[in-house]
């Protein structure tokens, strides 16, 4: 134990050699929180458009000012000709356009089918597809009416339109904030990176200073070693985990609805994955620019294959497999299930089963080699 | 007396690449990482919600219930995953994240329906991720809404008012990436991604490693100025890092049929910029840290998140708040994605966007010149020291 505690104390004094470490590593997840609270928002709203009304009759104004009053779109322009169009598209001073043809009214009138285009930037993310949804919900709602104005007119017949009201009920979230996926989310990410760099370098400097030489010939034993030298980062990870969840609670009002202690207790099964990680990048890397190479090779896939932003199910069905053992993935399902969920042990069990079994693995790997390396 | 500004920049350089011939793995890592990362995103992300897991509760157990899930079900957007008997049932697989969402069709449905009254269905939605969330609901109301006109039609047609057509045709056409392929939204953000972080990664040792090893003073004892020290030290990477960019552009256009719309000469300008403006941003880390550890710890928590959200490739910018979008401004992978949409999938010319080539001039030739005077005024501080030594 007391070398233990004598390897501990090591490390604090050597994370205290660059004085700027502290402060990236207390303040960097608040920065990340606040930037990606107030960043993170899909809400397509006003989108920029540009309207092309050919036909200007009062049919057309009135199915254009559907489009203007849904609040989804901002009118950048009205323009008279196609090639006009063209122009604001490709300046990306507006992401859609609405163009109706000459004698749309008339066919309204004659009751004919009239038509009308809908163009989207399909180089810009998302917001084409919900724009794209939005207005052909508005021009679909549009032609509802005229059906029904239809049915007014044959009311002699003792007709009556059916409709299927849907109720739709959003829960654990229900004004459907991205905040509120995304910030949660940030912990997972600042633990992951945190603890897996840090570890993995703070071990291969040792290596690559010589220094590692003079540890092993002292009396420490190697898991005496490794213990007191990833135990600081699971105490910055502790305090990361408080400084996120607190900023998420009390400044972006996220709710935790599950109980914090066994949020904590799966963070520490979390970093068990993170520190393993670390630990198995340091064994087969010589010099810190190969550890940091090699950790990016570990953390970006993770990163985007978690589900944090680009959701699993999507995935064909190889990369699909290849997320099980991604432990960032099940943590993911934790902390939304604990903070907005108000998920507890009996629904996540088997995450944290997952958490366990795949970070002893790791670090048993990595431990098994650490110690091949010493001997 | 001083030495002329470039003197010395060859044999940094040279010294450079020899250390970087050193470390094969390294290397490797610097040219392939990036197209190796492309070639597995492209093929598994994709930001279409389709496929969505849902659990049907028909409490009204009618064949016109059973027709109005069936719709559902064999839409690409909603996948049945469990057909329960109680909505009580519908908790457990949300709060597992087995189901995102839930249709209940209440007992009354097909009477209802039937007599000509208007019924009610529930859809519930795992809201945690908004965007798939809202996604999910407008998926439901469009399918529901297609419903509704078609009962309402036949209820015409059985009335004998057949004929009646849709009154409206809408036609949908997506421009620069007309089958709305993700690969294609997907390629620029990612490209910017992937190189954003590695650069800044690969330069981000380059000045702290002299440091950490004690070798920065004899630098600092030299006649090297620091800014021939940074060019030096950059060139290198510059080539290294234009041959990964070639790689995946070359990735992009053999395997997702991206190929560059617009002028290569262009791309190659922007792209130049973007680099030196990434290894300047490692450059600038390099200088005023004063571990490696600090230092991959900053370029790291500066570039993945910040480009992921702030580059407008996961979120639009116009819809950040005003504080926030004045920070994009730091971010250069925004202005160089601006640019690679508007070359690789618009084809349009530099009008359109010469603001984000001077933006990303600006962003490089600021990020250098503050590594020089953070060097200089740490050099100088250096030199002291080494004086107090003698």
């Amino acid at each position: 134990m007391k070398a233990i505690l004598s390897i501990l104390w090591k490390e604090f004094v050597q994370l205290r050699r660059d004085p700027k470490l502290l402060p990236v590593i207390f303040i960097s997840p608040i920065l990340q929180l606040l930037l990606l609270g107030y960043a993170a928002n899909l809400d397509v709203k006003n989108i920029p458009s540009v309207i092309c009304d050919m036909d200007r009759s009062a049919a057309s104004r009135e199915f254009l000012d559907d489009f203007v009053n849904s609040g989804y779109f901002s009118v950048e322009a009205r323009v008279e000709r196609m090639d006009e169009v063209d122009r604001y598209l490709d300046h990306g001073d507006a992401a859609m356009a609405f163009v109706i043809p000459r004698g749309f009214g008339d066919k309204i009138a004659a009751r004919q089918e009239a038509s009308v285009m809908i163009i989207a930037d399909g180089s810009e993310s998302q917001s084409a597809t919900i724009g794209v949804n939005y207005a052909t919900m508005i021009a679909a709602k549009y032609a509802q009416k005229i059906i029904f104005e239809a049915f007014e007119r044959a009311k002699g017949l003792g007709l009556k339109p059916v409709l299927v009201n849907t109720e739709v009920r959003v829960w654990y979230n229900p004004e459907l904030k991205s905040r509120n996926f995304m910030v949660p989310g940030v912990l997972g990410l600042i633990l992951m990176i945190m603890t897996t760099s840090l570890a993995s370098l703070g071990i291969v400097r040792e290596r690559e200073t010589g220094t590692m030489e003079q540890l092993i010939v002292t009396p420490i034993r190697p898991y005496q070693l490794i213990v007191g030298k990833l135990l600081p980062f699971v105490l910055i990870g502790l305090v990361d985990a408080t400084f996120v969840i607190t900023v998420a609670r009390g400044w972006f009002g996220i709710p935790v609805r599950g109980s914090v202690a066994l949020l904590f207790a799966l963070c520490l099964a979390f970093m068990l994955n993170t520190l393993g990680t670390g630990l198995f990048i340091s064994t087969i890397s010589r010099t810190q620019q190969q550890a940091m190479l090699t950790s990016l090779f570990f953390i970006l896939p993770q990163l985007l294959l978690s589900g944090f932003v680009f959701p699993i199910e999507n995935m064909p069905k190889v990369f699909q497999l290849l997320t099980t053992i991604i432990p960032i993935r099940y943590f993911f399902v934790i902390i939304r299930g604990i903070m907005l969920k108000g998920a507890g042990w009996a629904e996540l069990w088997p995450q944290a089963a997952a958490l366990l079994v795949l970070g002893t693995i790791i670090l048993a790997l990595s431990v098994a080699r650490f110690h091949k390396k010493l001997d | 007396m001083k030495t002329p500004l470039f003197a010395f920049v060859g044999p940094v350089m040279l010294k450079e690449f020899r250390q970087i011939r050193r470390d094969s793995r390294s290397l490797v890592f610097m040219i392939f990482l990036p197209a190796f990362l492309l070639l597995m995103f492209g093929f598994a992300l994709n930001f279409d919600v389709k496929h969505i897991p849902l659990a049907v509760v028909d409490q009204d157990g009618s064949r016109i219930s059973r027709e109005l899930a069936k719709k559902f079900g064999t839409t690409e957007y909603f996948d049945v995953k469990a057909e329960l008997d109680r909505s009580g049932d519908i908790d457990g697989l949300m709060a597992r994240e087995k189901i995102k969402a839930a249709l209940v069709i209440p007992e009354t449905f097909s009477e209802d329906l039937l007599a000509g009254r208007s019924p009610s269905v529930q859809f519930l939605i795992d809201g945690a991720n908004a965007m798939s969330g809202t996604t999910a609901a407008g998926y439901a109301a469009a399918i529901l809404q297609s419903y509704s006109q078609k009962v309402t039609l036949e209820a015409m047609e059985r009335r004998g008012l057949g004929g009646l057509t849709l009154p409206l045709e809408t036609e949908v056409r997506v421009w620069y990436n007309p089958e709305l392929k993700s690969a294609r939204f997907l390629l620029p953000g990612l490209m910017a991604f992937i190189l954003m972080v590695i650069l800044t990664t690969s330069t981000a040792f380059s000045i702290v490693r002299e440091k950490e090893r004690g070798t920065m003073e004899q630098i600092n004892v030299s006649a090297l100025r620091p800014a021939a020290l940074i060019i030096g030290k950059m060139i290198p990477y510059v080539l290294i890092s234009l041959a990964a960019a070639h790689l995946v552009l070359g990735l992009g256009w053999v395997l997702f049929g991206v190929a560059v719309k617009g002028s290569y000469i262009l791309l190659l300008l922007t792209m130049i910029l973007f680099l030196i403006s990434g290894l300047g941003q490692g450059i600038l880390i390099s200088a005023i840290t004063r571990t490696q550890q600090v230092a991959f710890l900053i370029s790291v928590l500066t570039t993945i998140l910040p480009t992921f959200i702030l580059s407008g490739f996961v979120f639009p910018v116009r819809n950040m708040p005003a504080v926030i979008q004045a920070v994009t401004y730091l971010v250069p992978a925004k202005y160089f994605l601006v640019a690679l949409r508007a070359i690789i999938l618009k084809g349009v010319g530099l009008g359109a966007f010469w603001e984000q080539i001077l933006f990303l001039a600006g962003f490089a030739v600021l990020t250098l010149a503050l590594s020089v005077v953070m060097l200089r005024s740490g050099g100088e501080g250096g030199r002291r020291r080494a004086r107090r030594a003698r």
